[in-house]
């Protein structure tokens, strides 16, 4: 299964992927994603996977990433 | 057919200033961090995107089209290499240096991802040269720069321009005293 992962040491909460992916990031009350299954890494299902890419393709900091197959 | 390339450049070229005025806006607002204009964050950075690609496809076209016109005598040459030119040489390399950082800018943005944040940001610092330079050739050699009508449209751009920088100015300041970030 994809896994979503954030890189932390250049996330500075900017929030365009809480906006763009709200199924599986949710805003912290700083604005930092955290993932709405409490999860490290959310496991992103099959039909949010072109939610998900586009998500990782709008971050401003290049943070998000898309891991495993 | 020549005054139809003629007018196709007036138009396409007061067009393109428009656009990236909306861009330079934009991407000011982006960089706020916050959602602005009515639109939410990944929303002004879309717009932001999809207006910079509008702008280009104006500009190739503005500038295929001089370089079709007899009036203009371009080279192939000018269209990339800057003061060459025999029509009003000054003012139509800074339309060509535009053109230059505009093909830096997107080319840069479109491949941000194999580049990686610190080049694309470095380079994305021209957009604040590119923006200028576009306003400067659109008063100087533009054959309306005397109409009232332009004159307004390039008032209206400079105004937004102007508002944008110092309100990204002015923000960035408050922040700074914030949080006591003094570098």
């Amino acid at each position: 299964m994809t896994r979503l992962h954030v890189d932390w040491t250049a996330c500075q909460g900017r929030g365009h992927c809480t906006e763009l992916l709200p199924e599986l990031l949710a805003p912290d009350e700083w604005g930092y994603p955290r993932s709405t299954d409490d999860t490290k890494e959310p496991a992103v299902p099959v039909a949010l996977l072109p939610h998900a890419r586009r998500a990782v393709r709008h971050c401003p900091r290049l943070a998000l990433h898309l891991v495993g197959p | 057919m020549n005054d139809a390339l003629w007018y196709l450049a007036r138009g396409t070229g007061v067009t393109s200033l428009v656009l990236l005025t909306v861009v330079v806006a934009l991407g000011i607002a982006n960089r706020a961090g916050r959602p602005a204009f009515g639109l939410p964050r990944f929303g002004v950075a879309q717009v932001h995107r999809d207006a910079s690609l509008l702008a280009v496809g104006f500009v190739l076209v503005h500038v295929i089209s001089l370089f079709f016109d007899v009036y203009a005598q371009l080279e192939l040459f000018d269209l990339i290499v800057p003061f060459g030119a025999t029509y009003r040489p000054m003012w139509t390399g800074l339309g060509t240096l535009a053109v230059d950082l505009l093909i830096a800018l997107v080319g840069t943005s479109l491949l941000r991802h194999r580049l990686g944040l610190r080049a694309w940001r470095v380079t994305h610092w021209l957009a604040y040269a590119c923006w200028p330079l576009a306003f400067a050739h659109a008063l100087g050699s533009g054959s309306d720069a005397g109409a009232w009508w332009l004159r307004t449209v390039a008032g209206a751009c400079l105004v937004a321009v102007v508002a944008a920088v110092t309100w990204r100015l002015s923000t960035s300041a408050r922040a700074t005293v914030l949080s006591g970030d003094t570098r």
